[in-house]
């Protein structure tokens, strides 16, 4: 009897016990989105919280996600407006998503006019570094901008980026005054944008209608 | 000269080249009739003989899986018959000690009212009171001739009333005592209803006991045939034998679908315990954890049911003394309780979780059906119908003990059916090939006679013409080649 007690107590030990050797799920994912604040794209921050929420809503217990600005001088810690991995629990990783949500709103409504500057280079490269700390087997860059590059004065951003195992995802990537000029502009600056995000070794994929949002996530 | 043209005899010449080593080869093989046939002929009886050999191994094997399912079969209806039979022997036990304790009260009280009948019925013997002796003489004064004396007339007057008061009276008292007997003979009715009470109530138990007794016969009579090992009884024990497999592996397949639901119920909820992003190998652990619980209840059902002495699993569990089986009975029975407490607070977690859930991808503006759904109204009957489904869920898989006993039982006799059809059709295949093997080797001597034909022509008009017999006809094999 006494071994029996002992043997079912045992069973409930294992069972308890399980999470000890546990390893990371294979699913889990890391996104970092940048979102562009200079000229005209300042206006159009409600798309890309539109955006986040969808990110908020698809994402689960053990992702992780980083929202950064895109502005004059991208490759800075302070451009991060928010990161997080979400926790196993899933009532909190809900609170987590919450307390995202209100940080991008406060942010959304702060940001009266845009930046001088676009460097986008610069938050490509912090976003590689930021998901390949994560470790996550699944990583995207989104970026919600118009790919129009413009840098201050004797910065360099000229150098190969590295972007392997790194899905990169261009965001309403609108057409500028100057593209309905000349539309090559439009599909030469897509192209060398395609062109760096390949040669890093990562995938390059471009979704201008935001009603196709499922394309945005990596199917799984 | 090149490798494709290496074969030409005379070279350039293909043709010639051809006949020439066709020539060559119904020559060879003319020669070589006589060996060739044999090894031929060999061949076949080999094969015969290594499928014939291989045929009757299978037999063996088969007749012993048979011999072993009839055994397995005759033991287990045995072992079922002479449950059945102790079980009907309890029942007997338990009507007749239930009876035969009631037997001295049943007694006491028939005889106690047989006591009052008879009291009631001596008390009816009493007679009537008779009129008074002096009646007779009046009546004999009465009879006399009515005189036109006045005083005689008044004197016979006075009698005659007097004998009508007498009359009255003596009706009176007789009318009193036949209403004292009738109550008397009313007072016996509940007596005679009791008597019959109780005598209907022996009978019933009388009727009982020859029903189980029948029956008991019945069961003696199958289980005499099951010892016996008849053909008969094996052949209702294999008809029983896979409906009952069929019919526990359909209620397998029912609790395969509550226990699917079960984990359905309890798998998200475990995320908060155990995290939902660690895995062990391929599967959450989330996933691992609840599949755990769910047979852990399993398990905790079939000791239950073992210490219930509703199946026999495991012959440990029912070899216990009745105290420790007892004991298991309720630590089993503790355990089960515990695990559907914990499953209907996970279910309350799961409801709760999505609700927040629902909260939040309303906020995110993902539509107003989530809002519509967050109702609390709507969030309660479901919430309430969760924990009482993944409270009764580990209660309800604990029997699940019975069909899987069952099916474990039934699954011997199917298997070993399914062998021994197996084996027979393996067997005849062998036969077949044996004897394919055989014909196959006479058909080959013969393709191999037909390729030669020619030489075997022109031996047979050789023969003919040196005035042999018609035993060398073509084709024919020749003296002891075949």
């Amino acid at each position: 009897m006494r071994r029996l007690t002992i043997m079912l107590l045992l069973a409930g030990l294992v069972a308890a016990g399980l999470p000890g050797c546990s390893g990371q799920s294979s699913r889990t994912q890391a996104v970092f989105m940048l979102v562009d604040t200079s000229g005209t794209y300042a206006h159009q921050l409600d798309k890309a919280q539109s955006i986040i929420n969808y990110l908020l809503a698809k994402l689960y217990p053990g992702d992780s996600l980083a929202v950064a600005r895109i502005d004059s001088a991208s490759f800075t810690q302070k451009n991060i407006l928010d990161q997080v991995t979400f926790d196993g629990r899933p009532s909190y990783a809900i609170a987590q998503k919450r307390n995202f949500k209100r940080k991008i709103d406060d942010f959304v409504k702060s940001v009266k006019h845009g930046s001088a500057y676009t460097d986008i280079t610069g938050a490509v490269v912090q976003a590689a570094e930021y998901l390949r700390e994560t470790g996550a087997p699944h990583k995207t860059i989104l970026i919600f901008s118009d790919l129009k590059e413009d840098l201050p004065k004797g910065d360099v951003r000229n150098f190969p980026l590295h972007l392997k195992g790194i899905r990169v995802v261009a965001l309403n990537v609108t057409k500028l005054r100057s593209d309905n000029v000349d539309p090559r502009r439009y599909r030469n600056r897509v192209k060398h944008w395609r062109k760096r995000v390949e040669e890093g070794g990562g995938k390059f994929v471009l979704v201008n209608d935001l009603s196709r949002m499922d394309k945005v996530l990596p199917q799984q | 000269m090149s490798l494709g043209n290496s074969w030409l005899v005379i070279p350039g010449q293909p043709v010639l080249s051809g006949i020439i080593l066709a020539i060559i080869f119904f020559v060879l093989a003319y020669l070589a009739r006589a060996p060739m046939l044999q090894a031929i002929h060999a061949l076949g009886r080999v094969l015969y003989r290594m499928f014939r050999l291989a045929a009757r191994s299978v037999a063996i094997a088969e007749r012993r899986l048979d011999a072993r399912n009839r055994e397995v079969l005759l033991a287990s209806g045995r072992e079922a018959a002479e449950r059945m039979v102790d079980r009907e022997f309890h029942r007997i036990e338990r009507v007749v000690n239930r009876d035969l304790q009631a037997y001295p009260e049943l007694h006491r009280r028939i005889s106690e009212h047989i006591r009052r009948i008879d009291e009631d019925f001596r008390n009816n013997n009493e007679s009537p009171p008779t009129p008074p002796e002096w009646v007779k003489a009046v009546e004999a004064v009465a009879k006399l001739q009515e005189t036109a004396d006045p005083a005689v007339a008044s004197v016979l007057g006075d009698i005659r009333k007097s004998l009508v008061r007498a009359q009255e009276k003596a009706t009176h008292e007789y009318r009193k005592a036949a209403a004292r007997r009738h109550r008397l003979l009313a007072g016996m009715a509940p007596s005679w209803r009791g008597i019959e009470r109780d005598l209907s109530g022996v009978g019933k138990g009388v009727n009982t006991l020859l029903d189980r007794s029948g029956r008991i016969d019945r069961q003696m009579e199958e289980f005499e045939e099951i010892r016996n090992a008849t053909d008969r009884a094996q052949q209702t024990l294999s008809s029983s034998s896979l409906t009952q497999f069929f019919v526990s592996a359909l209620v397998m397949a029912i609790a395969i679908g509550g226990a699917m639901i079960n984990f359905y119920l309890i798998s998200r909820p475990m995320q908060e315990m155990v995290g939902g992003n660690s895995t062990i190998g391929p599967f959450l652990t989330a996933n691992i954890a609840a599949m755990v619980i769910i047979f852990v209840e399993l398990s905790m059902g079939l000791f239950l049911m073992e210490s219930l002495r509703i199946t026999r699993l495991f012959p440990v569990i029912g070899a216990l003394d009745d105290r420790m089986r007892h004991r298991m009975i309720w630590i089993t029975f503790g355990f089960l309780v515990a695990l559907a407490c914990v499953e209907s607070g996970l279910a309350l977690m799961r409801a709760t979780l999505a609700a927040s859930e629902q909260q939040l991808l309303q906020s995110l503006g993902n539509g107003g059906a989530a809002a519509a759904a967050s109702a609390p109204q709507h969030q309660l009957i479901p919430m309430i119908t969760q924990m009482v489904l993944s409270f009764i869920l580990p209660f309800a898989l604990a029997f699940v003990a019975i069909p899987l006993e069952s099916l474990v039982q039934s699954a011997r006799t199917v298997l070993g059916v399914v062998g021994v059809v197996l084996l027979r059709a393996l067997r005849f295949v062998l036969r077949l090939l044996g004897n394919a093997s055989v014909g196959g080797a006479g058909l080959l001597a013969r393709l191999y006679d037909l390729l030669i034909f020619v030489p075997l022509r022109v031996e047979a008009l050789f023969l003919l013409r040196r005035g042999g017999s018609g035993g060398a006809l073509s084709g024919s094999p020749r003296r002891g080649e075949d």
